[in-house]
């Protein structure tokens, strides 16, 4: 274990006290309120329009906070949760197979590897429920059985059907949902949207944050805007790995501009690599396309027992339908027989990484696994046949009724598949590779969702709250919805309670102009530099860098080496870098730059971090730190404790606070899914 | 793979227009089409020119940011594919493809490709919603039962990624797809039937205010939908607009 700093301090996270089941009860009773007529004179600055900041922007102004929303995209229904696919968790126990809240806090807790609040997840938890309530009654339409009841079905790492789901498009349909809420304000005028608005920079007085230095991506202008509270949704940050799931403009800027004002990141190193993408096919790849984990559900996972099969496969003389059932190794039900083809997505990704290490991958680059629908078309296809009274079906009846099936689940899925890669997965199985997908760290919060800059809050994706080491499937919507529509609006209101006397916050003052000097520094040197290099390059080489020595595998020497290679390529960047037009017009290749440049900082402290962790949890593996068998092998004694870091300048050289992770109501056990 | 671009070149809302040639060469037939709008702008900036502004994010189909009109055809040649679903393997090689943004006076040129869609946002303000609020204490989710066969037509008009190709491609810019693709979801849902009428109302108004031209049901709509939103909702959502001028709410 390192020896932590002289100046680290031990981080308070407020929790509440009493027994785990009353702690929000109690809390909700307890803190302050804001009454109607005070919420009035208060205003709240939102960034990003994901399902945490739609709900959070349009929970507050119902609530009667005016407030202001900024995306960077040309409208807030575009953000990145529009994309997610599988499903959203909550403990409503409709299937009876004895779920419960308890069994979501821990699937959760345990999902994440212990490294979690119990606090925040069981919060988490609780609030499920009501999340589902919310969204049916916006009409969000969730999928339903022919009783016109709520379907559900399974995600990995657990073993209850708790998962609610909008065929593979669940993330949009909540989306649109919140985006609806959000929309109905904005016409009563309660929420001022700010669409193609960049956040610059967070501005702080008097140690609060009391606004931000935003930029009109259309028309370039930089404009102050002040709040009595800024609220950061700005999602994940997994494009420091250039190819990922997230969207070409997910990016680190908002919570790394709060970074360097004082909050600290936490956790950083923790990333999700979702085991079932669609493979890179080419150097020009701009991003990769998840296959939701839903089709694990129905999916069987496998490579070929034999190289020779291999070989066959890789140049083109045999395909995968040719190959026995016998010659197949089937490996997650193989090693994993308790949860099969549904353990977690770290321990999913790690099996795929070490067949395809093994020499076992099925495409010409060695990196592909088959997901494969056969065996569940057959399933599905008999079970269809009996409904409908065929006596005797032929294999291809059985066949053709169960692609029905299997369409009516997972359509647009299959179908999506079939456009990127020209293949029919009806008839073939799919290929497919872990991809990395969502980033678990973020900017540190405690349990009221406020950062360690007073009057800062961070919401969704873009915190480190509730997923710890390892994020379960279909939480990242619950957790988002959760922190938007009910956590948040009340956490607010404890901090705003000492405001209703401040009076508008005026953009006028030293802070401000300071804070917008810098930023149009920035944008003047970025413009004026002689450089050659386009900016994609450089995120191209920051992207190598990550996922070959801080991805699926880590070790102290390649952190090493990668902090040193990450610092050239900074120095580099700012030399060589090479930015097309003006700074007050339409100029996405600027956009870029900010972005990319924040990124490299961000990948400098998320080697540091996984160097620091000499463990392996969910998914931070460092090679040194495994069971003979392969699996992780965490160190309660050493690490059970968030890792929380203050900006000084140099990424790599920030100041490690620590969280000390109390279990109080769970024991802490080797995860095994076996 | 190479080709020749014939790309339309605007430097903002104000300013004229052009279509301006580039070759790009050595595509391969994988690669999406913003990718090798990529390889493009690689190239320009390394000369020294001005990249080719356009909207893109997802790359997945799904946020319905990106807007091209290929070859005379919202989203390219193929049906049920936005742009950047869209792959060169789709083009010949050697074949000139012409790039234009979606034309619509509601629709105003940002930049080169990018067109502003607020029109869309603000059609949704005017009604596209539930109106109830998240703080309160909704029934459960299973108190009221929805008919499968409901709920699954309400998706299907739910799952509009609101990207404007209806739009483009009407010969009047019209936007009764992206309106009745809302107004249908919510008239087939229990939860939408308070509103109904005024929510109708509200959304027409507003796509007139917007300058979005009428609907003569030619169906052009339907056919660029990258998301096969259906001609049907346009009935359901003129059944309901007569009925809410005879109807008092």
């Amino acid at each position: 274990m390192t020896e932590m700093p002289e100046h680290s301090v031990a981080l308070d996270a407020k929790i509440p006290k009493g027994p785990l089941a009353e702690k929000w009860t109690q809390h909700k009773n307890n803190i302050r309120l804001v009454n109607p007529a005070n919420k009035r004179l208060i205003d709240v600055i939102v960034v990003g329009t994901g399902l945490a900041g739609s709900s959070a922007a349009a929970s507050l102004a119902e609530m009667g906070y005016n407030v202001k929303a900024f995306c960077f995209q040309d409208s807030p229904r575009r953000a990145h949760s529009i994309a997610a696919q599988g499903g959203i968790n909550a403990a409503k126990n409709y299937q009876n197979d004895g779920d419960s809240v308890y069994r979501l806090f821990y699937d959760t807790i345990k999902g994440g590897d212990y490294r979690s609040r119990e606090a925040n997840v069981h919060r988490l938890a609780e609030v499920s429920t009501n999340i589902i309530d919310q969204c049916v009654a916006q009409g969000v339409p969730f999928a339903r059985d022919y009783g016109g009841m709520l379907d559900n079905r399974s995600f990995g790492g657990v073993q209850v059907s708790r998962t609610f789901y909008a065929k593979g498009q669940t993330g949009q349909q909540l989306l649109l949902g919140a985006y609806g809420a959000l929309s109905r304000q904005i016409s009563k005028g309660k929420v001022t949207m700010y669409n193609r608005h960049e956040l610059m920079d967070v501005v702080t007085v008097d140690g609060k944050a009391r606004g931000i230095i935003a930029r009109n991506l259309v028309t370039g202008e930089v404009e102050r805007h002040g709040a009595h509270a800024v609220v950061l949704c700005s999602g994940g940050y997994g494009n420091v790995f250039f190819l990922s799931t997230n969207a070409m403009g997910s990016n680190v800027s908002a919570a790394w501009k709060a970074h360097r004002r004082g909050a600290y990141m936490a956790n950083p190193s923790y990333t999700q690599i979702h085991p079932t993408c669609i493979p890179v096919s080419g150097e020009y790849q701009s991003k990769l396309t998840l296959m939701s984990e839903s089709l694990r559900n129905d999916g069987r996972i496998w490579v070929p027992k034999h190289d020779t099969d291999v070989k066959a496969l890789r140049n083109g003389t045999m395909k995968p339908t040719d190959i026995a059932e016998d010659r197949r190794d089937y490996y997650l039900e193989r090693r994993y027989p308790a949860f099969g083809n549904l353990v977690p997505r770290d321990v999913a990704s790690r099996a795929a990484k070490e067949r395809c290490d093994a020499g076992f991958g099925v495409n010409q680059a060695g990196e592909a696994v088959y997901l494969d629908y056969a065996s569940a078309i057959d399933r599905y296809g008999r079970t269809e046949a009996k409904v409908q009274g065929i006596p005797a079906p032929s294999l291809e009846k059985i066949r053709e009724l169960g692609e029905a099936a299997v369409r009516a689940k997972y359509g647009n899925l299959f179908q999506m598949y079939e456009q990127i890669t020209d293949d029919n997965p009806y008839k073939t199985p799919m290929r497919i590779y872990p991809a990395v997908h969502y980033t678990m760290g973020g900017l540190w919060v405690d349990y009221n969702l406020q950062t360690t800059v007073p009057g800062l809050y961070a919401c969704g994706e873009a915190n480190f709250s509730d997923h710890g080491a390892n994020r379960l499937g279909a939480s990242a919507l619950m957790q988002g919805l959760a922190d938007g529509y009910f956590v948040l609006p009340y956490t607010i209101g404890d901090y705003l309670a000492d405001d209703i006397r401040t009076g508008e916050i005026s953009t006028d003052t030293p802070e401000f102009a300071e804070a917008e000097k810098g930023v149009q520094e920035r944008i003047s040197q970025l413009l004026n530099n002689t450089g050659k290099t386009p900016v994609d390059d450089f995120h191209r080489r920051l992207g190598r860098i990550m996922w070959n020595q801080c991805g699926m595998s880590r070790n102290a020497e390649g952190l090493k080496q990668a902090i040193a290679d990450i610092q050239a390529l900074r120095a580099e960047f700012e030399k060589d870098v090479c930015v097309p037009g003006r700074s007050d017009r339409y100029n996405p290749e600027l956009d870029k730059a900010g972005r990319v440049s924040d990124l490299i900082e961000l990948g400098e402290l998320m080697c540091k971090d996984a160097l620091e962790r000499n463990e392996s949890c969910g998914g931070h593996f460092r090679e040194e730190y495994r069971t003979p068998d392969g699996e992780a092998l965490r160190d309660d004694e050493g690490h059970a404790h968030v890792s929380a870091w203050a900006y000084t300048g140099v990424p790599s050289e920030a100041v490690h606070h620590k969280e000390e992770l109390k279990f109080e109501n769970v024991e802490l056990k080797t995860r095994s899914y076996k | 793979m190479d080709f020749t671009l014939k790309i339309w070149r605007q430097e903002g809302p104000q300013d004229e227009g052009r279509m301006e040639s580039y070759p790009v060469k050595g595509i391969s037939d994988e690669m999406s089409f913003l990718e090798m709008m990529d390889v493009l702008n690689d190239q320009l900036i390394r000369e020294g020119k001005d990249p080719v502004a356009f909207d893109h994010d997802c790359r997945e189909g799904i946020c319905g940011m990106c807007s091209m009109f290929i070859n005379g055809e919202a989203h390219g040649p193929n049906r049920k594919t936005t742009t950047c679903q869209l792959h060169m393997r789709s083009f010949k090689d050697g074949e000139t493809i012409y790039i234009e943004p979606w034309r619509a006076s509601a629709f105003p040129v940002v930049k080169d490709l990018a067109v502003d869609r607020s029109a869309f946002d603000r059609i949704i303000q005017a009604g596209g919603y539930v109106s109830v609020n998240s703080t309160g204490n909704p029934l459960d989710g299973n108190a009221i039962p929805i008919p499968k066969h409901d709920a699954d037509e309400a998706f299907n008009a739910a799952t509009c990624i609101g990207c404007g190709a209806c739009v483009a491609t009407c010969k009047n810019a019209s936007a009764m797809l992206f309106a009745s693709a809302k107004v249908s979801q919510l008239a087939l849902l229990p939860q939408g039937q308070p509103e109904r009428m005024s929510r109708v109302q509200r959304m027409v108004d507003q796509m007139d205010k917007e300058g979005f031209g009428n609907c003569t049901n030619t169906g052009a709509c339907e056919v660029e939908c990258p998301k096969g939103i259906s001609l049907d909702n346009i009935a359901r959502m003129n059944r309901d607009y007569l009925k809410s001028q005879v109807t008092e709410e």
